[in-house]
Parts: C-alpha cells; structure tokens; sequence
C-alpha cells in the first residue's frame, strides 16, 4: 500500500466533511423556491458521496480487521430492498399523500439509528464488557429516542392514511396517564440499570419496548389535523437518535447530520405549534386548548347565514378587479387543486388579479398547501403567506374560501374562545365574501365560524371539485 | 473500532456546533417550502445508512446478521425515498413562463 492505513483514514473523515457541507449548504439553498432543487440534489450529492467513501473504507479498514463477506451481502440485500422500495413509493405517490410518505420514512430512520445501538450494545454483552458511562448514556438515549420515533412515526402516518387501526381522530388510551407513566418508569429504571454500568441485554430490550409502546401512546390520542406538528417533531427526534448512534459510533458524520436534523426539526415543529398558537407540549398532550366553558355564541341572536347562488357567485369573481382565494385542507381532500387553478386562470383571462392566501397551517404539513397548489402548475408566485397578504383583504373585492374554516374564524381575535390568538387570514376585511363549502360543519376546532354569519358572506353550498368546476363553466358563459 | 478516536468532549462540541448550524440555517426558511425542507432534512438522517453498515460488517452471529440487515433496509428507505420525494417535490416550484397579468408591483415590500 502507498498510502498508510491513518492516512487513507483521515482521507475518508474530510470526505465526510464535505458530506456534510453539502448537507449544510443544501440546506441554505431551499431557503428559495428558484435555488431549492440545486440545494436538495447537492445535499443528494454530498450524501452519496460520504455512503460511497464510507464504503471503501469499510473495505480498506474493516472495523473487525478482516473482510466479512456475510455482512457485504447484508449490506447489498438491505440496500436493495430498502433503496428499491424507497425509490418506488416516492415515485408513485400521490402529491396529497407525501406527509404519510415522509413519516414513514422518518419511522425507518429512527428505527435504523435504534438498531445501530442494540446491535453495538448486543456486541459488548458478546464480549463480557461493559462500555463506559459515555457510550451507555447514548446508546440508552438512541434507542429510546429511535423507539418511539418508529411507532410514532408508523401511527401518524397511519392516522394522514385514515387507517381504521389509526383514526386521525383523537383516540383515548384506555389507562392513558398510567400507562404512559409506567412506561416512562420502566424506561427511566432501565435506563438507570444501564448508565451505572450493568451490563444486560434484557434489560435494554424492556426500555426497547417500553419506548416502542410509549410512542404510540404518544401519537394515538392526538388529531390528525395536528400531525403537522407531530410529524416536525418526530422529525427532530429521529435526527437526535442518529446524532446518538453517532455518538454510540464514534462517528463525527452521523453526528453532524443528525445534530442539523435535531435542530431543523425542532424549528419547523416551533414554527407550526406557533401559527396555532399553541404550545408543543398542549399538542403532545391532546386535545383543543382549553377554554371549552368559555365559548362564545356565534354572533349573538340570529346569526344565520345567506346563501349565494354558483351564478351571482361567477358574476361577482368575474367583474371583481381583485380576488383573493383562501384555500384549505378541504381542497385538497376534494382533489380540487386543478379546478382551483382552471377558476384562477378563466379569471385572470378577464383581467382579474388573482392571488393565493395560504395560511401557515393549510393542508397537513408546513407548506403542505403550497406543495399541493404548485403540483397543480399554479405560479408560486401568486401564493402568498400571511402577513403578506393580509393587509390586502382590505382592498379585495372578493376572497373565496374553499375548504379553510378554522385559519378564517374572527373569533380567534377575541379572547374566550377555542381558537382565540391562532393568527387568521383575514377574510372578513374583504368586500365580499364567499364561502365554498360543502355543508355548516365545523372545524377541527368544533366551533362554528362567525364568518359564516358575517352580512358580506354568501354561502356556496358544493363539493369542492365539482362546485369550482361550475363556477369555472358560470365564469366562462358570462 | 479502526481509525481516529473520536474524544468524548470533541464529539460533543461537534454535536453543538452543528446543532447552531441547523437553528442557522433552517430559520430563514419562508413556509413556502417547509414541507419539502422536512422532506429533505428527512433524506439528511438517512446518514444513518453508514452506521448500518458499520454495524453489519461487524456482525459475526445470524441474530447480528438480521438486526444489521432490517438497519439498513430501513436506512436506505429513508435516504433514497427522501432524496426522491423531495425532489418530486421541488421540481414542481417552477415559475411560469408567463403570467397574463405582471404580480402587482408592491407585491413585494
């Protein structure tokens, strides 16, 4: 060999380097909608990179100090089958399931990193020798963390897929506070047992459980229009794990890479718990924030609501000089992205300035409205976030809402009710109002929506899809 | 292990740094693109691929064999689905070509 064995190692760790830059720099790129698809093949890059070099020194160095064939073929099965399915789910998907997708994808992530530190773990029982408190602190922290990552990761993503096992409705554990309570101790013995240097795989194994069990009980309880939140933390908490098994490795890239995710994760999650505003933690226990004894009736006496027929809806769009569309989950569960954009373009076609108000909590992720709308070709720069287009209520002639209700309830401005400090879109500044919607149900919230009884709004009674459909055909035949 | 030891007290100042580069990074992040940013920092963790195959040249036991070999499915799942789905994702953000109408001017303030 020319080059010495330390040599090629330190070879290999700036190549892993500059893995992780990529990974950084990739990061930076996505803060711009012209640049994000550079940032996420250049983070694509840097990690086939570090895998490939990883590799080869795998081979050069092998950490047993010989070749083993057997563990080479469990490499390529795994990378086979693993790589194979990911490619094709994330191919065939459709855009409204890609947060069911991501979850899962985080599930494996976090049960990956959780595998990692029992099979280290399982390597010390073998050898008879305790490792020091460092090593049992992370391996203890990854597979708990890489636990309930996986199951609930693997619930949440049942609950977006409306699994009958997983209703996204809030589902009660029988026993809920105990339970979660014994498990945390189970967890927290287990994990005491360990850390002062006992050294039994059994143990490990019920902490294992306990925090499997854990993360469902975590994930049952809460809604699914929370899963936004949910899923951002999991997120976070899976590249905690990994940054654990980096630890557990003595890997600085694993390290790295988990230590961005853990803190890209944690931002997301404060982000999206804030335009709710709620905290992280009454979302991780469940349930509406309080204030249920305090709700305030809708309007006082005789809030009723005025319908509005597709045609007066399609003259006032189409005579509109600016419309505003406030679109919601609804939309997206009626597959009507396209519709909306056909309505926004027969509009535009007439001289209406046509704009998007999507509201920082739309659809059932961060940004997840956005995703929808731009699969749908519509220009993302028509979409406007909320503090942008909310001072252009005022001068709208006419904002349709189709499919939002809660991100639109003036109540929220006034303390007492359910929602009250969620920031809102604000639609009743608008001239007219229409609201597209199937029927007077309520929002995740439960409450009604006092835009509903506001004198400016006219009530569309239709089906998403099929109602834009006929106000595309109204617009046209004026 | 082989190679350099990594110390526990650099490991840790590794881990902090690059917890600050991720609070850096990701908070200038407009909503817009929040869902194929966690997509993408969801394909990121798949790093942990390397520690699977780390732990599988290591196995010696069939009990070792299936826990590295479920690692790695599993961690290359994550990083080749994440990677492809966020790219689907983002190659839908084009802008068009032209709209009917310029975006008003104080659009942007």
């Amino acid at each position: 060999m020319t080059v010495s064995a330390t040599t090629f190692d330190q070879i290999v760790r700036l190549v892993w380097l500059g893995g992780a830059t990529a990974f950084v720099l990739g990061l930076v790129q996505m803060n711009s909608p012209a640049t994000a698809r550079n940032g996420n093949l250049l983070s694509a890059g840097g990690m086939a990179m570090a895998i490939a070099a990883s590799a080869v020194w795998l081979l050069v160095l092998p950490p047993s100090g010989a070749f083993n064939p057997v563990g080479w073929a469990v490499i390529l099965l795994g990378i086979v089958v693993g790589g194979g399915y990911g490619l094709y789910s994330a191919r065939t998907v459709k855009m409204t399931a890609i947060p069911q997708l991501v979850s899962l994808f985080n599930a494996v992530g976090g049960g990956a990193a959780a595998l990692i530190a029992i099979s280290e773990y399982m390597g010390h029982v073998s050898a008879g020798a305790a490792p020091g408190l460092q090593d049992n602190m992370a391996t203890v922290l990854d597979v708990v963390i890489g636990s309930v990552t996986f199951t609930g990761s693997l619930i949440a993503s049942g609950k977006l897929m409306g699994l009958r096992i997983t209703p996204s409705k809030p589902v009660r554990v029988p026993g809920g506070q105990a339970l979660t309570g014994l498990l945390t101790a189970v967890a927290i013995v287990g994990a005491l047992y360990i850390w002062f240097g006992n050294l039994s795989l059994p143990v490990l194994l019920a902490v294992v459980v306990a925090a499997l069990l854990f993360g469902v009980t975590m994930t049952l309880p809460i809604g699914g229009a929370d899963m936004p939140v949910v899923i951002s933390l999991l997120n976070s908490f899976t590249g905690t794990a990994v940054a654990m098994a980096g630890f557990v490795l003595n890997n600085p890239l694993l390290i790295i890479a988990g230590a961005l995710v853990g803190a890209s994760g944690a931002i997301l999650t404060k982000l999206m718990a804030d335009a709710m505003n709620r905290s992280v933690l009454n979302i991780m226990v469940g349930g509406f924030g309080g204030g249920e004894n305090a709700v305030v009736a809708v309007g006082g006496a005789g809030g009723s609501v005025r319908e509005v027929s597709m045609d007066d809806a399609a003259i006032q769009l189409a005579y509109a000089s600016e419309v505003i569309i406030v679109p919601g989950y609804g939309l997206a569960v009626a597959q009507a992205q396209h519709a909306v954009r056909e309505l926004a373009e027969v509009l535009e076609a007439r001289g209406v300035d046509v704009k998007y108000a999507i509201h920082p909590v739309a659809g059932r992720m961060p940004g997840h409205m956005n995703v929808l709308l731009a699969e749908a070709n519509v220009p993302y720069t028509q979409l406007r976030e909320m503090e942008d287009i909310n001072p252009e209520f005022d001068r709208c002639d006419v904002a349709l809402v189709v499919g939002a209700n809660d991100v639109t309830n003036p109540a929220a401005r006034r303390p007492g009710s359910p929602v009250s400090g969620m920031p809102i879109l604000d639609v009743d500044h608008a001239k007219n109002i229409i609201v597209m919607k199937r029927s007077m149900g309520r929002g995740y919230a439960g409450i009604d929506n006092e835009l509903y009884a506001n004198p400016k709004t006219g009530m569309l009674f239709a089906d998403a899809k099929a109602g834009l459909a006929e106000l595309v055909a109204a617009v046209k035949s004026l | 292990m082989n190679g350099s030891q990594l110390t526990i007290d650099l490991a840790f100042t590794i881990f902090v740094l690059a917890i600050l580069t991720g609070f850096a990074v990701i908070s200038k992040v407009p909503a817009t693109l929040h869902t194929p940013l966690m997509s993408g920092a969801n394909s990121i963790h798949g790093i942990v691929l390397v520690g699977a195959m780390i732990i599988a040249v290591s196995a010696n036991d069939p009990v070792t064999y299936l826990v590295s070999f479920l690692a790695v499915a599993f961690a290359s799942l994550n990083v080749v689905g994440g990677y492809v789905v966020t790219d689907r994702m983002l190659q839908m953000f084009r802008r068009k070509p032209a709209t009917p109408k310029a975006a008003s001017a104080e659009g942007r303030s």
